[in-house]
């Protein structure tokens, strides 16, 4: 099986086209034949970052290469960056807005739960300039 | 075993959207307005209740295999949310029931199977 690498922009605030990269990930997946319990850690994952780009960053992708013994998932954005790396790895730590809060959003929970998908997870950021998240997950 | 469609009828409550799925079965039942909190925990071909209405419920429910979202307390649905539903062939019902009453309902109906 050769390797396949897709990319997606992801705009900030655009929550009419959120959820449409994670959603054509998961449907390319499913054609792919992976197995369902992996496709959905790959979902809940590529969801979670995808949202986050939306609510919290400047804008950004996600880029995927499909392996055959592994999903790795590069996801950047161009900033704010995330002054406090353990602290919003905490669950139930959030900066989102009110606004976004009353849309189910903000339960803090975003960056935890792509942790927990995932057999390998590395985030990097910096101040005024981007985060950039390696998530690696097995298909063996 | 029970449908979407069968839980629509016994339980009187309107069909808005995704009809093309109604025959996808339910298997339980998860309640919750937090979405991240949702993704984390509903299981596969769950009714998820909620009040949320916004069109992001929709790619929630998507991804997280849920058999349908049920609105409670007879919530307004927003059209974006009702076009994008038909789009992704989720089913979507509305109940003027609160989650508790639909949870208990439900699950009698369930457990009767």
């Amino acid at each position: 099986m050769r390797i396949i690498k897709l990319k997606y922009t992801v705009q900030k605030d655009d929550f009419v086209k959120a959820g449409q990269a994670s959603s054509n990930i998961k449907k390319l997946l499913k054609k792919l034949g992976l197995d369902t319990q992996i496709l959905r850690r790959v979902a809940i994952a590529t969801y979670e970052a995808e949202m986050n780009i939306v609510i919290h960053s400047e804008g950004g992708f996600i880029e995927m290469e499909i392996c055959p013994d592994e999903i790795i998932i590069i996801v950047e954005d161009c900033g704010p960056g995330i002054e406090d790396i353990d602290l919003a790895m905490k669950t139930g730590y959030s900066t989102a807005s009110n606004k976004i809060r009353e849309l189910g959003f903000g339960a803090g929970m975003g960056l935890p739960n792509i942790k927990r998908c995932c057999d390998e997870f590395s985030i990097k950021s910096s101040i005024g300039e981007y985060t950039r998240l390696k998530l690696v997950i097995y298909n063996r | 075993m029970m449908t979407v469609e069968e839980l629509a009828r016994q339980l009187s409550i309107e069909i808005i959207s995704g009809e093309k799925n109604i025959n996808t079965e339910v298997k339980g039942v998860y309640i919750g307005d937090l979405l991240s909190w949702v993704m984390a925990h509903m299981e596969a071909q769950d009714a998820w209740i909620t009040i949320q209405t916004n069109i992001n419920i929709v790619a929630v429910a998507a991804l997280g295999e849920a058999a349908c979202i049920i609105v409670a307390e007879g919530a307004e649905i927003e059209e974006p949310t009702k076009i994008k539903a038909e789009e992704e062939n989720i089913p979507v019902l509305r109940s003027h029931l609160s989650a508790y009453e639909l949870a208990v309902k439900i699950n009698e109906l369930l457990c009767s199977r």
